[in-house]
């Protein structure tokens, strides 16, 4: 089984929000939350650099660490789920992730704020894979269907891959070498506790 | 003349020069482009991190928390709530348990060494029994379903299933959140009502040379003290402080990223999870020696009224005050029985 991760080439990223548009679309994703962003550091300053980000799937995944209801999962293929069924909308998980990915439909905290929404490597929930139900609490399940996520296929520079980890680190690696340079797989050494060496 | 020869002259001679300049150094610029690393400028995720501890960018969204790109932090608070808060929460819950049971073996139940005088003199009013029992019933609601989010995972859930655990845990945070006013405003009235007779005295040297007469197994130890001894104005000034910072840390939680960002949010749990696990301890040991650790103190709480000699025993300054105050009928104050022989 593949250990699913994303790649952002921050020297490819070129801010279009293509990814951020087609995540959007693809899983019907509530107003007000984005499983996927687009952040540019030192804007308009020399070295300015891009980076999509969503949720990593990380290994040992701090939001399923700290979930007081123990509503996550992780696939045979890597990929962090949970259960919209099961979440209580605590906000732990938010506190833990590294990369802001869980996100809530509404802010305060009380009454609820709602059923956690992240990322879900385009991979559905704990529902019966592609069936209405799964669609409408976690969006798209294209891993089922064959295909990876949507933000990464169709990223115009290929700046963004989404794939097995050791096939997309390769893809990195040798343009990486081809270009002669490289800022890294940006939020790889936190996520999986290891990097892309070039 | 002059004029036309320069002309003539000079552009044959700056083209040629430029001409075989360039031609030379064209390679050397080259190169120096090639050198000049694209990335060499550009930020690298490395020293980000090291220089801020996290890496916060521009966004195009409204989600102005969305901006923070990636906040290592999260690992820290993930070890916090897996290994460090269950372990300091057990230890001093458990450890409390542990040091009551001990203690009650040891020293027994700390008894009135006079005996019921049957004359009952009052302790709390209705006022003061009903702010107590409010924020009693409050903090026991908020303990249990704040030890829920710790040791439920782990405890309960294995027994109950995932469904239940979870609608379970969810009307855990409702009350949990709503309870907690009620909590606050009893924290404050608390501290209105009684910080004037939980401020130091000049008893309270004496009763903590003596530890209170708790460690003495004959009952017959019993320093002099107010209307509330050493041991109890630290009962008071846990629950107002460590009430204070929940309910600040707590409101923090209560309306997220309102005032502060993630790292405050987390510094918000953290404080709340020790300290809720720390006043959990301090409100057993508040039980145990309210109740069974002492006879004739459940009373002073329940009903409101205390008999006499257990008051002379436990607040003999108290008594002389409301007796000459004339608010105990008959008797002269006996210092006899109130302060053994030192």
């Amino acid at each position: 089984m593949a250990r699913m991760k994303f790649l952002c080439d921050a020297e490819r990223c070129i801010e279009c929000n293509a990814c951020v548009t087609a995540c959007k679309n693809e899983n019907d994703v509530p107003w007000g939350i984005n499983r996927r962003r687009v952040v540019t550091i030192n804007d308009g300053k020399p070295g300015e650099r891009s980076v999509s980000m969503a949720c990593m799937h990380c290994t040992d995944a701090p939001c399923a660490a700290v979930c007081p209801v123990d509503c996550f999962y992780t696939t045979e293929d890597a990929v962090v789920l949970h259960s919209k069924d099961l979440c209580i909308g605590c906000g732990y998980c938010f506190y833990a992730c590294p990369f802001g990915a869980p996100q809530y439909p509404r802010t305060g905290n009380f009454g609820s704020r709602g059923k956690m929404d992240k990322c879900t490597f385009c991979s559905g929930g704990p529902d019966t894979d592609s069936t209405e139900v799964e669609y409408d609490k976690y969006g798209a399940n294209r891993l089922a269907e064959g295909k990876l996520p949507l933000c990464a296929e169709m990223c115009s520079t290929k700046s963004l891959l989404a794939g097995d980890g050791e096939i997309i680190a390769a893809i990195y690696k040798e343009r990486v070498t081809q270009r002669g340079y490289g800022s890294g797989a940006w939020g790889w050494q936190t996520a999986y506790r290891e990097t892309v060496g070039v | 003349m002059r004029i036309w020869s320069v002309d003539r002259l000079i552009s044959p001679v700056v083209a040629a020069f430029i001409l075989v300049f360039g031609l030379l150094a064209a390679p050397a610029w080259a190169q120096t482009t090639t050198a000049n690393d694209p990335a060499q400028q550009a930020v690298s995720e490395q020293q980000l991190l090291d220089e801020f501890g996290k890496i916060k960018g521009r966004i195009t969204i409204p989600d102005q928390k969305a901006a923070t790109l990636q906040q290592p932090q999260g690992r820290d608070y993930q070890s916090f709530q897996r290994s460090t808060l269950p372990w300091v929460g057990a230890i001093a819950i458990i450890g409390m348990l542990l040091a009551i049971a001990l203690f009650f073996f040891i020293r027994g139940r700390v008894r009135t060494q006079a005996g019921e005088s049957g004359q009952k003199i009052l302790r709390f009013n209705a006022f003061e029994r009903l702010m107590h029992w409010t924020t009693a019933t409050a903090f026991i609601v908020l303990a249990i379903t704040g030890l829920n989010l710790i040791f439920g995972r782990r405890l309960l859930l294995p027994l109950i299933g995932p469904e239940a655990f979870s609608t379970w845990s969810s009307w855990g945070k409702y009350a949990h959140h709503f309870v907690s006013w009620v909590f606050m405003l009893g924290i404050l009235v608390m501290l209105v009502v009684w910080v004037w007779h939980n401020l130091p005295d000049r008893y309270d040297a004496n009763w903590i040379k003596s530890a209170g007469g708790l460690l003495d197994k004959s009952n017959r130890t019993h320093p002099p003290a107010g209307r509330f001894n050493t041991g109890q104005k630290l009962v008071f000034w846990s629950v107002v402080l460590g009430g204070g910072l929940l309910s600040v840390s707590g409101i923090y939680m209560l309306f997220p990223f309102a005032f502060t960002d993630v790292s405050g949010m987390q510094t918000a749990q953290y404080v709340h999870a020790i300290i809720g696990v720390l006043m959990v301890a301090v409100i057993i040991a508040h039980i145990y020696i309210g109740t069974l650790g002492m006879e004739g103190a459940y009373e002073a709480m329940g009903s409101g009224s205390v008999d006499l000699n257990w008051a002379r025993e436990h607040h003999s300054a108290w008594v002389d005050k409301q007796q000459a105050k004339g608010k105990i009928d008959g008797r002269p104050p006996s210092h006899a029985a109130a302060e053994p022989a030192e």
